[in-house]
């Protein structure tokens, strides 16, 4: 179970998270939604211990991430496998090799087992045979999808997805979709999902959570979120122009206009 | 007369942070080296990069800068009548200053603002936060085998660009100044001493510390995409030239005192 209590993050004194709270269960399917530069991506990175808070605390199964020291923080980051927005592949590596890195890195298995498992992620996310190539010959769909094998190949319990259709054509971004739900069906793991597609969200999510100034504002079903009342939400969710987030943003502006 | 001072605070404390940083940074690689797994292949790649592949343009300084020495020493010596003492001053100052400050400088220009763009690159790609979720220190997986490259490397190099300024100075002196082949050998290297040689050398390490660190230390602090990338590139190549030639003169004076 993921625990964050009262988490609060500034960089140059930008609050980005505001005292956040929110739990995932074991084996569900979280989403986080919010507009770009809400905090979505920071709060994953918290997760992972890749950023600390300056106050509050992220709770894995009990452990508080920020207070690991730096060996047993990659004992700890074994668990997780994260997708990286823009998939952050390893250029100067080849397909195989960034999909096996984790394995080759952190194991004491056999090249020929590596070999395999690296041949297994990549025939789970529909991309059989490509372990020579370099990232730079791949498209973005592909990326994505190598990314994720990476991901699964140190078989974690924890997936992390950031914006994982962002940038895809709508047939990819459902493809990418549909091996989210494959893969959590498959391998029974927790995802945590941030994203602001919201056909994304409702599809993948067993729950969904906005993130709004640095807080959850809501968390619930797909259902739940999909026929909310809260206007914030209800502004985000249906992508109009006008309503509470865009009247903050806009009288922000005016006052500063104003000095 | 306020705002002045203001910014002389801030550029200060921009100074200071910019220096324990880097100064952070150094402490850290040294304390990874001897941890293991230690990533024997990416050393060997980095230090073909580093030393291999920057022989051609440290021989062609070494050569001409020999050469020049040769002829513009010879243009105040044939005044005196002591053409003969030509290798000498070329040997001697090759060794001691113009070699190691001269192979510094080409590698700082060279690998540091290709190690401060790579690793920018990454940095905005975000493949070293992808690093630390796959459980890699950063520090040790990139700046480790960098460092280690350019402190094996530098004062091989250094050793290749004495004895190519050497030879520049030994064409010219043989073919347009008419010493004699033997003359030349015996008087560039008789009154050249081990503590020529080892100050040379010992210097080249201080700037391979320098360089590596600088450049690095410039990738992995890169923000703002590519613009960013740019500007840590420039400013690592600036700052390694200042420290280097700083350096010099600090080694230079150490030198002159206690020996």
């Amino acid at each position: 179970m993921i625990e964050a209590k009262k988490v609060y993050k500034s960089f140059n004194d930008r609050l980005v998270l505001n005292e956040l709270s929110l739990s995932i269960q074991k084996g569900e399917t979280l989403v986080i939604i919010g507009r770009s530069g809400c905090g979505k991506s920071v709060f994953l990175k918290h997760v992972i211990g890749i950023i600390k808070p300056d106050q509050g605390e992220i709770l894995i199964d009990g452990i508080n991430v920020s207070k690991l020291s730096s060996r047993d923080i990659n004992r700890f980051r074994m668990r997780f496998g994260m997708v990286f927005q823009g998939s952050a592949l390893f250029d100067s590596l080849a397909v195989g090799e960034n999909v096996g890195f984790g394995l080759i890195e952190h194991t004491k298995l056999s090249r020929k087992a590596i070999a395999a498992r690296v041949e297994e992620s990549l025939e789970l996310v529909g991309l059989k045979g490509i372990q020579d190539l370099k990232p730079s010959e791949l498209s973005g769909g592909m990326k994505k999808r190598v990314a994720i094998a990476r991901a699964i190949c140190i078989k974690p319990e924890i997936l992390l997805y950031d914006e994982p259709t962002t940038g895809l054509d709508p047939i990819m971004a459902d493809a990418i979709n549909d091996l989210i739900i494959e893969m959590h069906d498959k391998l029974k793991i927790t995802s945590l999902v941030v994203t602001h597609d919201m056909t994304s969200a409702y599809k993948i999510g067993s729950r969904i959570a906005m993130m709004y100034q640095g807080q959850i504002v809501q968390a619930g079903a797909p259902d739940e979120i999909r026929n909310t009342q809260n206007p914030v939400v209800r502004q985000f969710i249906t992508g109009s122009a006008r309503g509470p987030i865009t009247d903050i943003a806009f009288k922000s502006l005016k006052d500063v206009e104003r000095g | 007369m306020k705002e002045a001072i203001q910014n002389l605070g801030k550029k200060t404390v921009g100074v200071v942070n910019y220096a324990g940083g880097a100064a952070i940074l150094f402490v850290k690689t040294i304390f990874w080296i001897p941890v293991p797994p230690f990533f024997a292949r990416q050393t060997v790649q980095q230090m073909v990069k580093a030393g291999v592949n920057s022989l051609p343009i440290a021989s062609l300084t070494s050569f001409f800068i020999g050469v020049v020495m040769a002829f513009q020493s010879a243009y105040q010596m044939h005044k005196v009548g002591a053409e003969i003492y030509i290798p000498s001053l070329v040997s001697i100052s090759m060794t001691r200053e113009i070699a190691p400050i001269l192979t510094a400088l080409v590698v700082a220009g060279r690998v540091g603002a290709s190690i401060a763009a790579e690793l920018g690159s990454m940095k905005v790609t975000e493949q070293i936060d992808a690093l630390e979720a796959l459980a890699t220190n950063p520090v040790k997986y990139l700046v480790v085998p960098r460092f280690l490259a350019l402190f094996i490397m530098l004062p091989v190099l250094t050793v290749y660009a004495d004895v190519i300024g050497i030879f520049g100075g030994y064409l010219v002196s043989v073919y347009k100044l008419g010493l004699t082949h033997s003359i030349y050998i015996k008087m560039s290297f008789d009154p050249l001493v081990q503590k020529d040689i080892f100050t040379g050398l010992f210097k080249t390490l201080i700037f391979a510390c320098i360089i590596s660190t600088i450049s690095c230390f410039e990738g992995m602090k890169v923000e703002g995409g590519a613009e960013g990338v740019g500007a840590a590139t420039t400013r690592a190549v600036v700052v390694s030239f200042i420290l280097v030639i700083a350096a010099d003169a600090l080694c230079t004076m150490v030198f002159y005192f206690i020996t």
